[in-house]
């Protein structure tokens, strides 16, 4: 039995509630230093330590707090709240729709920060993010719909403890999710709201005007977002935890090669292709199960 | 049975008390206590009801003679509005519907004898408790709005008392459609309305309302007309003019006169192809949108519709209901996106959510009746919150344009949080319209999934739409003079009592659900879904978490003054101030914020005409099957 099978098995769901909130930011500050690390090397760069991502977080616990008005950190500190509490949702077994509005909720918290400050550069990564939004939600929806159809429940909890592996029955819909897992993970082709990276029209969308702790909190808000999201990949191999754990790090890592080896798209080109695959694959997956169901 | 008629005809009463005495203050005092009146009604009638079916026989010659008189008066008035500005097409209705009335009265009616005019349901009450208590407090806003309306507007003739009198005549005309069984007297209401918002669509006078009022007239007409055919049918075919007999005793030739009462639904609740008099309304003074959108009109198409879905279940015909609500509500989502005027969105979004209750309606499962009833409830307290929000902002911008809402929260603090109350109601965990949206999703996958996926991209562009307009009155800009002074207690009282109703039945849902609704569903189908309880409890503690976090997070920021640095915004290194910039020339720039509304792929011209193509298709096809 290993880690994560005794995690899922556990029925305490505050206990696992709270192993989430307490594991979650370390281990997504730790793929984060991987991911740089990774994209060093495959830049012919050494890169910095693994633990980076931490020391950088600290240190913008640090700075100077500098602001533009007095309300624009307040929708951060929500995204924050509601980021924590749709993984918590997800960790301790809840229902994948909840997650999935939840998850819509600090999304929106986190573009109405950006609006608020009535900066250029954040209002036009607001809005990139919205479109982003938009591209990935029927998307997402359908990979609960998916799964539901294959194990007759949203529960988180049901969902991973079901013995057979959802990937046959749903090979359209995780491709499709794997797709739209490039843009929550704000990789690119699909950086298009917020950037890392230098990318001079942008600036650095969304996040421009936002400093100090508030950046921090944006930051370990994508760390919380970041393990929720391989929690659904796992999810599609939760029949052996092993190999659901290599599918988890193989994809990760899959998707730090799409970061490295792709030029940016422009935001029509995001739109459309993720609407069309999410019909293409998705649908087509869920219509064509629906069908190999019936009696 | 005396609170159900005290609530039919008391506003009819009131309106010609209204019509009749020329002092304001006399009016507005009368208005007021007749509101109060309305909602204890409605209340009283919740209570006074234990939940089971009541019908009652009323049988008296004269009212049905009274109704036969006003019905030929209402022809011949709109008539005469038809030849007066010459809309061929309202006479050729309108005489097509005198034609097939006159037949009826002579050689069919005297054969049938209706055993119940009138019953009562929870279904009924919960629309009652819509159509008293919102449509009540939208005439109390109306009393304000009106003043400012006629200041703003001095080249309008001063009808006021008209309008209040057409606003409670409304009223009672949708009591009176819900609580009637025999289809004579629905389709009486029926007219009524129709007429009610020809004319209150019209109150402007101008060549645009005129417009606009003559196509609301003639694509309901078009629906009377069907509503009549079916009349005579059921009569002539299944030999009852009773719905509830008809829909239990009709089989198979309930079948047609449903689908005909179908498509008179669909013309009233601006379903494609027939969602074009919807928009063009929102040249009305606001109320009327308001009353139109959220308690009134449109929820009485969706109410036959739901009501009558029984007697389609299982024919293909039900299946294209669901298709049509499905593309309404898939195409209507879309073209909302590419709107700037706040009132045209709201239409939009309106026809898009009646889409779903269509759509569940279609689909006609115990889950899909459960949420369709859901939608219906959630929908009208927030949309009509919404539209009074815009009422008032129309009036303080001079605009109805989204565009001109920047800065809007420190311009109008109140107006803009009772705006944000709204527009998260109509999107947002774990406001109400996402909790009927999740439920409808659950409905969808268990009887198709095609309807799913429409749901799942529907409700990605209404993500879309909503945030950018809330992104948009959220924006912060100091030194901002606060213009809300001016709105009336009126229009206040209303906005906070409506705000406060949003959240609400968030919070009683539950008990909403399983003391009203789900007795109804019982009864229908003998078992009703409901939510699972470990989800409602994380929906109340997202819901309280915001409760709470909300205000005193706002406080805390506005109060405690941070002596953090303040800086200007960054433009490139150009800065000359917070909004101005220097170009490349050297010349000095105005940063401007605008939104986007992709016009590219959601233009409303394109996505109007294949939606419309497409819907005729499927009615056609809807109206085809049950006739051939």
């Amino acid at each position: 039995m290993t880690p994560i099978d005794y995690y899922i098995h556990l029925d305490n769901i505050y206990l696992k509630a709270v192993v989430y909130v307490l594991l979650a930011p370390i281990l997504g500050g730790l793929l984060a230093g991987v991911d740089r690390k990774i994209s060093a090397r495959l830049q012919g760069r050494i890169g910095p330590p693994i633990i980076q991502p931490f020391y950088d977080v600290f240190k913008l616990f640090r700075k100077e707090k500098i602001i533009v008005n007095k309300f624009q950190n307040f929708n951060v500190n929500l995204f924050f709240v509601f980021m924590v509490f749709t993984g918590s949702l997800f960790f301790l077994g809840g229902d994948l729709l909840l997650v999935i509005f939840a998850l819509t909720l600090a999304g929106v918290f986190l573009a109405l920060a950006g609006f608020s400050v009535n900066s250029p550069y954040c209002h036009i990564g607001a809005e990139r993010e919205l479109i982003q939004m938009m591209s990935y939600d029927p998307m997402i929806i359908l990979v609960a719909v998916g799964m539901y159809q294959v194990t007759g429940t949203f529960r988180v909890d049901a969902i991973a403890m079901y013995d057979e592996p959802l990937i046959i029955y749903l090979p359209g819909v995780f491709l499709g999710y794997l797709h739209i897992l490039t843009i929550k993970l704000r990789k690119s082709p699909f950086d298009l709201a917020m950037s890392a990276h230098a990318h001079q029209e942008l600036v650095s969308g969304l996040k421009t005007e936002f400093s100090g702790s508030t950046l921090a909190l944006i930051e370990i808000g994508h760390w919380y977002e970041n393990v929720l999201l391989l929690g659904i990949i796992y999810l599609f191999f939760a029949f052996n935890s092993l190999v659901g754990l290599a599918a988890m790090l193989i994809l990760y890592f899959f998707e730090i090669i799409i970061d490295n080896t792709y030029a940016r798209f422009k935001w029509e080109l995001t739109f459309k292709s993720t609407w069309l695959v999410t019909a293409l694959f998705g649908a087509a997956n869920i219509i064509i199960l629906y069908y190999s169901m019936q009696p | 049975m005396e609170t159900i008629i005290f609530l039919i005809i008391f506003p009819a009463a009131i309106s010609l008390v209204l019509l009749s005495i020329p002092v304001k203050s006399v009016r507005r005092l009368i208005a007021v206590i007749a509101n109060i009146a309305l909602i204890a009604g409605t209340i009283h009638l919740m209570y006074e009801s234990g939940g089971e079916t009541v019908r009652f026989e009323l049988e008296n010659i004269w009212i049905e003679r009274a109704m036969t008189v006003l019905e030929v008066a209402l022809s011949v008035y709109i008539l005469y509005m038809g030849f007066r500005f010459r809309r061929y097409l309202v006479v050729l209705f309108t005489l097509a519907q005198l034609a097939l009335l006159v037949h009826f009265e002579a050689f069919v009616s005297p054969t049938v004898h209706v055993a119940h005019n009138l019953f009562v349901d929870n279904f009924s009450i919960i629309l009652a408790l819509i159509i008293g208590v919102i449509g009540s407090l939208i005439c109390l806003y109306a009393i304000g709005y009106i003043e400012e309306y006629h200041e703003r507007h001095k080249e309008s003739e001063d009808n006021r008392r008209v309008f209040f009198f057409l606003m409670y005549l409304f009223l009672s005309a949708m009591f009176g459609i819900v609580f009637s069984n025999n289809l004579k007297w629905i389709y009486f209401f029926w007219e009524i309305t129709t007429l009610c918002s020809f004319l209150l669509i019209k109150y402007h006078e101008d060549e645009e309302s005129i417009e606009s009022a003559f196509s609301a007239l003639t694509i309901n007409l078009m629906g009377g007309l069907a509503f009549t055919a079916a009349i005579s049918y059921a009569t002539i075919f299944a030999g009852t003019l009773e719905l509830d007999r008809l829909i239990a005793e009709g089989g198979a030739y309930a079948v047609v006169p449903a689908a005909l009462i179908a498509f008179a639904g669909l013309t009233k609740s601006a379903q494609f192809p027939f969602s074009s008099w919807l928009t063009k309304a929102m040249v009305a003074p606001t109320p009327v949108s308001a009353l139109l959108h959220s308690s009134t009109m449109v929820k009485a198409g969706v109410y036959i519709i739901i009501k009558i879905s029984p007697a389609l279940r299982g024919t293909p015909a039900a299946a294209m209901l669901s298709y049509i609500g499905g593309l309404t509500f898939l195409v209507a989502s879309f073209i909302a996106i590419s709107q700037s005027n706040a009132k045209k969105v709201l239409a939009y979004s309106t026809i898009a959510n009646l889409g779903l209750v269509v759509a569940c309606a279609g689909i006609g499962t115990n889950e899909a009746i459960w949420s369709a009833i859901l939608l219906i409830v959630f929908h009208a307290v927030a949309k009509s919150l919404m539209f009074l929000c815009v009422g008032i902002t129309e009036h303080k911008l001079s605009s109805k344009e989204i565009e001109n809402m920047d800065f809007l929260i420190m311009e109008m603090p109140k107006v803009s949080a009772a705006m944000i109350i709204g527009i998260s109601g109509m999107f947002l965990a774990p406001f109400g319209m996402l909790i009927s949206k999740w439920a409808t999703l659950k409905a969808f996958i268990d009887f198709n999934p095609v309807m799913a996926i429409i749901l799942a991209y529907g409700s990605a562009a209404t993500l879309f739409f909503w945030t950018k307009w809330m992104g948009k009155i959220i924006t912060i800009k100091y030194g901002l003079k606060n213009r809300e002074k001016v709105v009336s207690p009126w229009e206040w009282t209303t906005l906070a009592v409506l705000s406060f109703m949003t959240i609400g039945v968030c919070i009683i849902f539950p008990i909403l659900s399983s003391a009203l609704i789900e007795p109804y569903i019982i009864g229908l189908f003998g078992v009703s879904p409901s939510m699972d309880r470990f989800n409602i409890i994380i929906i109340m503690i997202i819901m309280l978490g915001l409760l709470t976090i909300l205000p005193i997070g706002l406080m805390y920021y506005a109060w405690l003054n941070k002596d953090y640095k303040r800086v200007g915004t960054y433009l490139g290194g150009a800065n000359v101030d917070n909004i101005h910039f220097l170009g490349s020339l050297g010349a000095q720039r105005t940063a401007d914020i605008r939104n986007y509304y992709l016009d590219g792929f959601f233009s409303e011209k394109r996505l109007y005409n294949y939606g419309w193509v497409t819907a005729v298709f499927l009615v056609i096809l809807m109206l085809g099957v049950v006739i051939v």
